[in-house]
């Protein structure tokens, strides 16, 4: 575990990732608060990583068993989370028909 | 412990998260930047397995592979006009696996020679890892309405909530002093409770903006889960979340004018229970689509507010159908997007941009609110409280202070109503009173069908 001076290190690598944290998003238009908030939620999904290594060095049944389930939660969020903001995404990057020629109706429907 | 390779391979998806979020901020590298976040996250899940030395593998991959599918299906099931459900919910079970990974932790940790910082980061992730997953699970049910949009508040709650407040803080302390799976395990339900009485409060229409807290919460939680594991990654990525999903989350709640506190427990302070659900049987004008076809037909400029109904029915297909035959005709057209409009701030532009509307005609709020003046219509399509002067001329209502479209501005207003059920918000509506508003009721799809037929006659 943790000894010594480490914990300074880990301290130190967190505050500069609350600066870097605010300091890319601090620019966004309101347009894309729903897919950011939508793929930084992916991003937590990284906790499946932490799933995986309490899961994979169970020493019991029990553990086990809780070790998956986190697993199972952990894997929702993170392939759930990328998959849906993509959807989203794929949306606002699709060509869409200029002002000058908005015709073609009757193919829409 | 880890070799250096991984540890490298580790700062790879960092940057990869860093350049993700960066991405997502502007339109045209969106959806590269998620992609990107993608690979890291991929990336970050290759290196786990070879790196660390892990029994269990075959259970493991199969648990991945039955998260994977549930994940994909509701991605790939979900309506966009339920992505903010969604959204709650992936943050809810994420929330969940941090506090269940801390729990896990503490077994190994031992009890007696674990060092204080390890049991202070357990502790924190128990508590707001069940926060995250509780309050998520609450906000699904508001905003699938299988419980009350209305905010929920019972006599003693301030006392109810100081006291798991200090139960929390008491338990952690006591976790710290003698670990134990007693306390874990009561500390977790300490969280549930704590995060069901966090969302119980907020209304319907500031939900979304608890799923954005409830974001940065677990990410913080992430982040903490990183350090007990003494994996860089989790704490890099759970920091930026953390992070970023606080400055959103402001972001959000400036949008509707409104601080974080007054959201979180302005309805403690009663006087919210304005309108209530009550129906006034104050006299409406109402009309046909036929003669709300001339006035649009005949106007020079109209100004649509969409909102969440308009979605909900399906509609904005046809409306832009629509929208298409106004232009020909020479009427000059935008949509008026309130940052706040659909149930999610840019929930609007989402269910747009599904229907292929230009997005040179969706129009922000601070750009087109001056033009209200100069529009012979306001055509408010499946909106409500985005409109209602009530945010700015009765204190006690929910949404007072956030701001508005002036859609009351324009010659004449068109309501597109289903009903005078009042907006999510529960409150009434007195542009709907105006002698310049004219109803046209039913559902919006229908009637926006029929609009069209009568506009393509006059066409014709």
């Amino acid at each position: 575990m943790n000894t010594g001076t480490e914990p300074i290190i880990w301290l130190t690598i967190f505050v500069l990732s609350i600066f870097i944290g605010v300091e890319v998003i601090s620019k966004v238009s309101s347009t894309l608060h729903t897919p950011l908030m939508s793929g930084a939620n992916a991003i937590h999904g990284v906790i499946l990583i932490g799933a995986i290594l309490v899961a994979g060095t169970a020493q019991s049944t029990p553990i086990l068993v809780l070790g998956l389930v986190a697993v199972i939660l952990g894997s929702i969020n993170m392939v759930g989370g990328f998959v849906v903001t993509d959807r989203m995404l794929i949306m606002f990057s699709r060509p869409r028909r200029a002002l000058e020629k908005p015709v073609r109706r009757e193919l829409d429907q | 412990m880890t070799p250096a390779w991984a540890q490298l391979g580790y700062l790879v998806a960092a940057v990869c998260f860093i350049v993700a979020l960066k991405g997502l901020s502007s339109p045209r590298t969106a959806r590269r930047g998620n992609l990107i976040g993608a690979a890291g996250a991929l990336l970050a899940c290759v290196i786990v397995f070879l790196v660390s030395d892990l029994n269990h593998l075959l259970p493991i991959l199969a648990a991945i592979a039955a998260g994977t599918a549930i994940g994909v299906l509701g991605a790939y099931r979900v309506q966009m006009t339920q992505m903010p459900q969604l959204v709650a919910l992936f943050n809810g079970v994420g929330g969940g696996a941090a506090a269940i990974v801390a729990i896990i932790e503490l077994t190994e940790l031992g009890t007696g020679s674990a060092p204080v910082f390890d049991l202070i980061a357990t502790a924190f992730t128990i508590v707001v890892g069940s926060v995250s997953f509780a309050g998520s699970v609450v906000t699904f049910l508001k905003l699938q309405e299988l419980m009350t949009t209305r905010p929920v508040v019972f006599r003693g709650y301030p006392i109810v909530y100081g006291l798991g407040l200090l139960a929390a803080v008491g338990l952690s302390v006591g976790l710290v002093l003698a670990p134990s799976m007693l306390f874990a395990l009561l500390l977790a339900a300490i969280g549930v409770a704590l995060g069901v009485l966090l969302v119980l409060p907020v209304g319907g229409a500031d939900v979304p903006i608890v799923i954005s807290l409830l974001n940065a919460f677990t990410g913080l939680t992430v982040a903490a889960s990183g350090y007990l594991l003494e994996n860089i990654l989790l704490l890099v990525a759970g920091t930026l979340v953390g992070s970023a999903g606080t400055l959103l989350t402001r972001l959000m709640a400036s949008a509707m004018g409104r601080s974080l506190i007054n959201i979180l427990f302005g309805a403690l302070k009663g006087g919210s229970t304005l309108g209530a659900t009550t129906v006034s049987d104050r006299p409406v004008k109402s009309s046909g689509p036929a003669d709300v076809a001339i006035l649009l037909a005949y106007a020079q400029r109209v100004i649509i507010i969409p909102g969440y109904g308009l979605a909900v029915a399906q509609a904005q297909h046809t409306l832009r159908q629509l929208v298409d035959l106004l232009i020909e005709r020479g009427v000059q057209v935008d949509y008026a997007i309130h940052p706040v409009a659909g149930r999610m701030p840019g929930h609007m532009n989402v269910l747009l941009a599904e229907a292929q509307v230009p997005y040179e005609q969706l129009k922000e709020m601070d750009e087109i609110d001056p033009e209200f003046k100069q529009a012979d219509v306001a055509l408010v399509v499946g909106a409500n409280d985005v409109v209602n002067p009530a945010a700015e001329t009765t204190p006690g209502a929910p949404i007072y202070g956030m701001p508005i479209l002036h859609a009351n501005q324009a010659r004449q207003v068109v309501f597109m109503k289903r009903s005078m059920r009042p907006g999510f918000a529960g409150i009434e509506n007195e542009l709907l009173y105006e002698p310049t508003t004219t109803l046209l009721f039913g559902d919006a799809k229908d009637t926006m069908g029929k609009l069209l037929a009568e506009l393509k006659a006059l066409t014709v």
